[in-house]
């Protein structure tokens, strides 16, 4: 079994579409934290969709910048 | 070669638009949306730039309101045929374009309703007589911002503000008019606002689609297409959010990425800029084309009314035979007949022979003007 372990306490957002998590990755680079798009882990969506792979420590940052652009996010998880 | 069908379809294009287009096919490619792997991210970053750059030049906050489609008929089709059913009540004008008109005909066969609003004989639309139009069951307005045969434009934000009063929505036909002419579909009353991509935005023919005005509620209209969208896949319904709602199937990733190209020229050079410069060609067209014998000019003859598009006639000459000699013997390619807008001829009493369309652009010169200007007096004289 693949197994990718961040090296550090990360979280994924979850997004409607692909649309919108690339949008939530062009809000969160230019608010200067440190994201990557990912496919959605399947133990949290049977979706095709891509994800937005964040460092909790920015969860609270994250929030912020998406309420400020209006960017609705379905979810934001801890892995 | 003097090119002067702009409102067919503007050329020659940005040189970053070829680069754009090129570096997609050859770089990313993938499927945008779909697959998750970088290269299909990346494409998902090529839709959301031309996304963003038509929400920022539309001043739309969100850009994904922004949804795209073919071309602004298809667009057109989407808002007229997903938001009217049999019993609904529609105001349109005379100066449309088929685009508008052949949806609404259509939809008048199957029991909607629909009242002409007459234009002026120089193509101009009455707010007053709009608004005598409108009835309690009126659910759309849909207008052309601009004429595509004499270039009149439209106060779009009294006749929105119309609609708005009336509860009906307001459809704007902008392709004639978005990267020529500010809009700004919020202060303007815009509820849906139907693009192209390859005239005033200066992309690719296949890119266009339909602006959402802010307070539009998109469950009024449907979507005519249902399919793939990369999103809820474990669902055999259609997602119903902006934009995958009316987005089903492959984007035209290749055409996207020069639309964005081409926007982003557009606000980097300004649409005021654009603009004016069209304005000083339309000024220096008709000042000139006033002192040949022998021509007829239409429309209101105001350049600051209308776009860069102009319609005239030789007195005693078939457009089409004045078409092929300004193709031939002077090498200006521009466009002649009925332009898809019977409706609109009939308004100013050029249909059926229809007329001689010269249409400028953000790439010609007062050179081209002169040019065109010089060709038609040595046509009248001989």
């Amino acid at each position: 079994m693949i197994r990718r372990k961040p090296t550090e306490p990360t979280g994924v957002a979850l997004f409607h579409s692909t649309s919108l998590a690339i949008r939530g990755e062009r809000i969160a680079r230019k608010g200067g934290l440190k994201v990557k798009l990912v496919p959605t882990p399947r133990h949290l969506s049977s979706d095709c969709g891509t994800a937005l792979r964040f460092r909790m420590e920015d969860i609270d940052a994250l929030r912020a910048l998406f309420r400020a652009s209006s960017l609705e996010c379905d979810d934001m998880i801890p892995l | 070669m003097i090119y002067l069908d702009n409102a067919a379809t503007s050329w020659p294009k940005p040189e970053a638009v070829l680069e754009a287009m090129t570096a997609f096919m050859r770089d990313i490619g993938a499927n945008p949306g779909r697959s998750g792997h970088r290269l299909s991210v990346e494409a998902g970053r090529t839709v959301l730039d031309a996304r963003e750059a038509v929400a920022e030049l539309l001043s739309i906050r969100d850009p994904m309101r922004v949804v795209f489609g073919l071309n602004a008929t298809d667009a057109l089709n989407l808002a007229i045929r997903g938001t009217l059913r049999p019993g609904d009540h529609v105001v349109t004008g005379s100066m449309e374009h088929n685009s508008v008109m052949r949806p609404l005909r259509d939809l008048e066969a199957e029991g909607v309703e629909l009242t002409v609003v007459q234009a002026s004989p120089e193509g101009f639309m009455d707010p007053v007589d709009v608004s005598e139009a409108m009835r309690p069951g009126t659910r759309l307005v849909a207008m052309i911002h601009a004429s595509n045969v004499v270039g009149s434009l439209l106060s779009i934000r009294d006749i929105g503000a119309i609609a708005r009063d009336a509860g009906a929505l307001f459809l704007v036909d902008a392709a004639q008019t978005a990267g020529c002419c500010p809009i700004d579909v919020g202060r303007d009353n815009v509820d849906l606002l139907a693009f192209t991509g390859h005239k005033g935005l200066l992309g690719p023919q296949g890119t266009g689609g339909l602006a959402f005005g802010p307070d539009v509620d998109v469950s009024r209209v449907r979507p005519l297409r249902s399919g793939g969208t990369g999103s809820r896949s474990e669902h055999e319904v259609q997602p119903d959010f902006l934009p995958d709602r009316y987005e089903s199937g492959t984007m035209n990733g290749v055409g996207l990425a020069g639309l964005a190209a081409g926007v982003r020229y557009v606000l980097e050079r300004g649409v005021d800029d654009i603009r004016g410069h069209e304005v000083g060609l339309v000024r220096r067209f008709i000042d000139g084309v006033r002192g040949i014998e022998g021509i007829d000019l239409y429309g209101g003859g105001d350049a600051r009314r209308q776009t860069a598009t102009l319609s005239i006639n030789l007195r005693g000459e078939a457009p089409s035979d004045v078409g092929l000699a300004l193709d031939e013997d002077h090498d200006i390619l521009c466009r002649v007949g009925l332009h898809c807008a019977p409706a609109a001829h009939r308004t100013i009493g050029t249909f059926p022979d229809g007329t001689v369309r010269l249409s400028f652009g953000a790439f010609n010169s007062r050179g081209a003007v002169d040019a065109a200007l010089d060709a038609l007096r040595g046509m009248v004289g001989r």
